[in-house]
C-alpha cells in the first residue's frame, strides 16, 4: 500500500474545465450559472439600463403612464402535471412577473413552439387552459405567434408568453430598494410547484397527492398594496426557490438579512419528498407564491391582508433586513445554528416551467 | 413529519450538548467518515454548537470525490460511443474528468441519462435492445445491493446489452488506511451508519482494537450525530476504545444478510485506486467472475487506461481530513461548483461542496 506522506504532494485532481463552451443545462437552472450567462453574454451584448435592472419585468415610462413588460418561456416536463398545465403556468408565470413590478395586466401574447405529431386533443388542453388562465387575471391574450418543429426536433410544446402592464399609481417596487429593519414575508408554503412536477416525470416513482401552486398571485398582491403601497420589494421564487431569490434581493440592495427557518412554511410532503430526493426545499420552485419586503412599521398591516385572503392563509414573516453583512442571507436553523443561505448552484430540478 | 423531527428536537440537541459539555475535561479530535454526515452537520451547524475543544474533521466517505479520474475518463469514454445510453446518478455527471465531465459529454450529444436506481438503468436496457445501456455503479457497502441486484436482474433476463462500470469502494480498509498513516489525529471514528446498515458493524471491531480508537455507528440526523459523538467522547474520557452502535433504529450488527448474500454472489473483492489515496488493497468491488459479460470495462475494451492525475487540487488531503475545505487555497476562488478542480466541490457528499452551498468562506478563512 502506499504510505499517505509520500501522496501528499500528488494528491491530484484535473485542472479547471472550460466547460462554457457548449450550452448546458444548468446555464438555464436559474442559478449561479444562469446570473455568469446574464452577466458575461447578455448584459455587455444589449447594453440597456433597463435589463440591467434585472427585475421581473422591465418598468418604462410612456407618456405619463408607468408600463410593466415581461416575457418568459415555458418547456416544462412533462405539459401537464396536478395543479396545471403549461398552458396555465405560462399564463401565471407571466403575470406574476408583471405583479412582481406592481403591475396590473394589460394583456399578453402568447407564442407557441409544437413539435409535429404533438396530439391536436393535448393543443386543445393547453390552448383552452391559457384562455382560462388569462379570463382568470382579466387580461386578453392580444397577439401571438405559432411555429412547427419537424418531429423529434421539439419537445411537444414550448410555449412564450409576455405581458404588459401598467404599474399602480404611488406604488414604486424593485429589488433594490430594501433596507435595514425591513421585514420579510412570503406569501405561502414553498416547494410545491417543482416538486409536483418531478414527481410525475418518468424515472421517479414517487406517489403524492401533491399539487403544483401555480396560480396568479393577483388578488393577494392588489390586497397587499391596497393596504401597504409602501410596500419596497416584491419577488417570486421560481427557478433557484426562496433561497435564491433573498440572494439575489439581498445583493441588488446591498443589504444583509436574517432568515427563520422554522418560519419558512413548507408542507410536509414538500419536505418528505426532499428528503427522499436529496433536495433542500428553500431551493425548490414555486408558481404562485411571492416573497414581499415591507417597511417595519407595515409588517403587522401587510401580514394580516396577506392572511386574510384564502390563497394567503400560510403567509408567514420568515425574517428581516439587516445592515450587517451586506450581500449575505444568514438563515437561523430550527435548532439555533447559523448557516448562510448561497444562491443556487447547478441545476435543481430541471424544466419545471 | 414522523421519523424525522424527532431526531431535529431543538430541545432533546440542547439536552444532549449540554451532556456533552458536562464529560468534557480535554480536546478531542472525532472523524465522521461519512459525507452525507459532514453535510448535515454543515446544513445544521453543529459543529458550531459543539463546545470549544471538540473538533470534527471529515472524512473520506464521499463515493463520488474518491472515484479515481481514470474511471471518470473511462465513463466519457463509453458515452462518447455510439449507440450508448450512459446512465448515472446526478452526482457523478459534475465531476470533472481529464477532458471535460459527463454533463458537457450530454451537451455535446452524448445520451447520458440520471437515474435515481439502477433498475431504472436495466428498465432502459429492457425497453431499447437495440441500444447499449451502461450504468455508472459508483457508492460504498450502501448502494453495492441494488446496483449487485441491477446486475442479477440483467443476467436472469438475458440483457446482453446492459453492463456495469463498477467503481464501488469499501469503507473498513480505508479506514485502516487513514489511521495507519503517519501524522494521524484522529482519535475517534463516528461510522458510516448507512454502510452498517448493510454490512453490519463486526468488520470495525478489529480496527478498533488495532489502532484503540472508539469507533460508533453513526446516523445522519443532528440528534443520531451528537447522540455519534457523546458516546465518542464518553468513551475517550473513560479510556475506553470499542465499536459502539448508536443507529440501532437501522443498523444491527450482522447488517442486512439478503443484500450480503446478493453481494457475495454479484461482486467480488478487489485492490482499488483511491482518488487522492491511491491504491488500496481489498478496498473496492468488481463483478464476481459469473457476471464477468455485465462488465463494462471489459465489453468496451478499457481495462488499462491510466491517467495521470494532475496536482492542482488538494482534495486528496481534504478527504483524509489533513485540510480544511476552506484553508485551500483555490477554495471560492479557482475552485468552485461551476468550475470544480475536483470531486469534493460538486459531490453533494463532498465536503468542499458542502462548505461551499452553507456559506462557509471568507469569514471562517479569515477567522
Amino acid at each position: 500500500m502506499k504510505r499517505f506522506d509520500d501522496l501528499a504532494a500528488g494528491l491530484a485532481c484535473p485542472l479547471p474545465i472550460d466547460d462554457d463552451v457548449v450550452v448546458q443545462m444548468a446555464h438555464g437552472g436559474g442559478g449561479r450559472k444562469m446570473a455568469q450567462l446574464i452577466e458575461r453574454v447578455f448584459l455587455p451584448a444589449f447594453r440597456s439600463d433597463t435589463l440591467s435592472q434585472l427585475g421581473d419585468g422591465a418598468v418604462l415610462t410612456v407618456g405619463h403612464e408607468r408600463l410593466a413588460f415581461t416575457t418568459d418561456t415555458f418547456v416544462v416536463q412533462p405539459p401537464f402535471f396536478p395543479g396545471g398545465d403549461i398552458g396555465s403556468l405560462a399564463v401565471h408565470g407571466t403575470a406574476n412577473d408583471l405583479a412582481m413590478c406592481g403591475a396590473e395586466p394589460i394583456g399578453f401574447s402568447v407564442g407557441l413552439v409544437l413539435e409535429e405529431g404533438f396530439p391536436m386533443t393535448d393543443l386543445h388542453r393547453v390552448v383552452a387552459s391559457i384562455a382560462a388562465a388569462s379570463a382568470q387575471v382579466g387580461a386578453p391574450v392580444m397577439t401571438g405567434d405559432t411555429k412547427v418543429v419537424d418531429r423529434g426536433k421539439g419537445d411537444g410544446i414550448y410555449v412564450n408568453t409576455s405581458g404588459i402592464g401598467r404599474v399602480r399609481d404611488g406604488v414604486s417596487v424593485g429589488p433594490e430598494r430594501a433596507a435595514p429593519g425591513d421585514v420579510i414575508l412570503v406569501s405561502g408554503p414553498v416547494g410545491d410547484h417543482g416538486i409536483a412536477v418531478m414527481a410525475v416525470r418518468n424515472g421517479i416513482a414517487l406517489q403524492t397527492e401533491l399539487r403544483s401552486d401555480s396560480a396568479p398571485v393577483l388578488p393577494l398582491v392588489r390586497a397587499l398594496l391596497d393596504a401597504v403601497p409602501e410596500t419596497k420589494t416584491l419577488r417570486d421564487p421560481t427557478r433557484g426557490g426562496l433561497a435564491t431569490a433573498l440572494c439575489e434581493i439581498a445583493v441588488a440592495s446591498r443589504v444583509g438579512m436574517r432568515i427563520e427557518e422554522s418560519a419558512i412554511p413548507v408542507r410536509p410532503e414538500v419536505r418528505g419528498a426532499c428528503e427522499l430526493l436529496g433536495f433542500d426545499p428553500l431551493y425548490v420552485a414555486c408558481e404562485g407564491r411571492f416573497l414581499a419586503i415591507v417597511p417595519p412599521q407595515s409588517g403587522e398591516r401587510a401580514l394580516a391582508v396577506l392572511r386574510e385572503l384564502p390563497e394567503g392563509t400560510d403567509a408567514r414573516r420568515i425574517g428581516e433586513v439587516t445592515g450587517t453583512d451586506p450581500g449575505r442571507v444568514l438563515l437561523r436553523t430550527r435548532i439555533g445554528s447559523h448557516r448562510r443561505l448561497e444562491r443556487l448552484s447547478g441545476e435543481q430540478l430541471p424544466r419545471i416551467c | 413529519m414522523r421519523h424525522l423531527d424527532e431526531y431535529r428536537d431543538p430541545e432533546a440537541i440542547g439536552t444532549l450538548l449540554r451532556r456533552i459539555e458536562a464529560i468534557l475535561t480535554r480536546p478531542w479530535t472525532l472523524m465522521e467518515v461519512c459525507g452525507g454526515q459532514t453535510h448535515s452537520i454543515l446544513k445544521f451547524g453543529l459543529d458550531e454548537l459543539l463546545p470549544p475543544g471538540l473538533r470534527l474533521i471529515h472524512g473520506p466517505g464521499c463515493p463520488v470525490c474518491v472515484t479515481p479520474l481514470e474511471q471518470i475518463d473511462r465513463a466519457l469514454a463509453i458515452a462518447a460511443e455510439a449507440g450508448v445510453i450512459f446512465c448515472s446518478f446526478g452526482d457523478m455527471l459534475r465531476v470533472p474528468g481529464s477532458s471535460g465531465d459527463l454533463l458537457l459529454a450530454k451537451a455535446r450529444g452524448a445520451d447520458v441519462r440520471i437515474v435515481y436506481s439502477p433498475l431504472d438503468a436495466v428498465a432502459i436496457a429492457r425497453s431499447e435492445r437495440s441500444r447499449r445501456v451502461v450504468f455508472f455503479a459508483v457508492g460504498f457497502e450502501t448502494t453495492a445491493p441494488a446496483n449487485a441486484m441491477a446486475a442479477y436482474i440483467a443476467a436472469r433476463e438475458g440483457l446482453d446489452n446492459f453492463s456495469l462500470l463498477v467503481a464501488h469502494v469499501l469503507v473498513p480498509p480505508a479506514l485502516e488506511a487513514l489511521l495507519a498513516a503517519p501524522g494521524c489525529e484522529i482519535q475517534g471514528l463516528l461510522a458510516p451508519g448507512h454502510v452498517c446498515v448493510v454490512t453490519g458493524y463486526r468488520d470495525y471491531e478489529p480496527i478498533a482494537a488495532r489502532h484503540r480508537i472508539p469507533i460508533v455507528v453513526t446516523g445522519f440526523e443532528p440528534l443520531d450525530l451528537l447522540r455519534g459523538v457523546y458516546a465518542a467522547v464518553a468513551q475517550l474520557e473513560r479510556g475506553e476504545a470499542r465499536v459502539e452502535n448508536q443507529y440501532e433504529r437501522a443498523a444491527a450488527p450482522d447488517g442486512n444478510p439478503a443484500a450480503r448474500r446478493l453481494l457475495r454472489e454479484v461482486f467480488a473483492v478487489c485492490d482499488r485506486k483511491w482518488r487522492g489515496m491511491g491504491e488500496i488493497p481489498a478496498s473496492g468491488y468488481t463483478l464476481a467472475p459469473a457476471y464477468a459479460a455485465f462488465d463494462a470495462t471489459k465489453v468496451f475494451g478499457l481495462g488499462h487506461l491510466e491517467v495521470e492525475e494532475p496536482k492542482d487540487c488538494l482534495s486528496g488531503l481534504v478527504l483524509q481530513g489533513r485540510l480544511r475545505p476552506i484553508h485551500c487555497p483555490h477554495f471560492g476562488g479557482r475552485c468552485t461548483p461551476e468550475h470544480p478542480l475536483g470531486a469534493t466541490m460538486v459531490s453533494s457528499e463532498g465536503a468542499c461542496a458542502a462548505y461551499f452551498h452553507y456559506g462557509r468562506g471568507a469569514a471562517e478563512a479569515a477567522a
